[in-house]
């Protein structure tokens, strides 16, 4: 219990994924939120490839990390960026009310 | 060692309660703020195991650059209105069980990933070749990055650039109506359409504009 091994950080990487997962189909309040939980899946993700590299001690790990901040960053641009092109044209950005495509 | 489960078991619970209050909280700038303390307690955690230059880097790029980001579009839209209204429509129960099952069923396939790890750990060998303990973890990381991830490092600078563009783009808008000086008019004005040089006779005068 004491003695903190590779596993505990797995968990940790999987109770966060799972808790994004989670705040994705809960979520009907409204889209950034939903962005929010992408950034904790993306989170999730950095954490396991963050302690495989210091366990295994192979430095891949943490390089990759970078990379994925990077896309992470821009995916937040772009998406922050869509919704504000959104909520200009129909004024809402409601889960429930953005039903244009008829999904 | 003590200390280290102390450390680890603190932050995890931090960032573990935050994370669930951002997809639970009514409103969303609060959810913006539990998204920061997630941010910073996992950043901890990172620099606790060794990956120093990482910690920091996620202070400096989520909490300094994208959470503030999320921040700033939540104040802009006017979302206020509608912090009051969480899982009230009737769209909102068909997904809960759906939700729940789905997630529920991909933690407990990650935790059975995670025993087989832990209980036959020489399924991967372990090697310690690359990891030089000899200088710090930035300098190690920077040995790698610059020399084999190169490529890689250059594409996600494209990657960054495109997302710049395409923001910038997206939310650009042409305003009709509005007075703006132009540069390009002024400065192509030649000395013809500008003076003229009339004769004017005595107790005529001149007329102007036609």
């Amino acid at each position: 219990m004491t003695e903190i091994g590779l596993g505990h950080y797995l968990t940790l990487g999987a109770v966060i994924f799972s808790i994004g997962i989670i705040g994705i189909f809960l979520n009907r309040k409204n889209i950034i939120v939903i962005l929010m939980s992408i950034e904790l899946i993306l989170l999730a993700v950095n954490i396991n490839l963050v302690a495989f590299s210091i366990y295994l001690g192979d430095l891949a790990g943490q390089v990759f990390t970078l990379f994925i901040l990077t896309v992470a960053a821009a995916e937040a641009a772009i998406g922050l960026a869509i919704i504000v092109v959104y909520f200009r044209n129909s004024g809402t950005i409601r889960v429930e009310e953005i039903d244009k495509l008829k999904g | 060692m003590i200390a280290h489960a102390i450390f680890f078991y603190t932050f995890s619970i931090i960032a573990i309660v935050s994370a669930i209050m951002v997809t639970a909280s009514k409103n969303t700038v609060h959810s913006v703020f539990f998204l920061i303390l997630d941010f910073i307690s996992i950043s901890c955690l990172f620099i606790m195991i060794g990956a120093e230059f990482l910690g920091m880097i996620m202070l400096i790029v989520y909490v300094g650059a994208v959470a503030v980001l999320f921040l700033f579009v939540v104040m802009m839209l006017n979302v206020a209105q509608q912090k009051n209204q969480w899982f009230a429509g009737q769209a909102t129960s068909k997904h809960i069980p759906v939700g729940l099952i789905i997630s529920t069923l991909i933690f407990f396939e990650i935790i059975i990933v995670i025993g087989g790890w832990k209980y036959k750990p020489e399924i991967f060998d372990i090697n310690n070749s690359l990891a030089n303990t000899s200088v710090s973890n930035t300098h190690s990381l920077g040995q790698v990055l610059y020399t084999d991830y190169i490529h890689v490092f250059q594409i996600s600078g494209m990657i960054l650039l495109v997302a710049m563009v395409g923001a910038i783009v997206l939310t650009f808008r042409q305003r009709s109506g509005v007075k703006k000086q132009s540069y390009i008019k002024q400065i192509s004005r030649e000395r013809a359409e500008g003076v003229e040089v009339l004769e004017v006779q005595s107790n005529k005068g001149v007329k102007i504009d036609d």
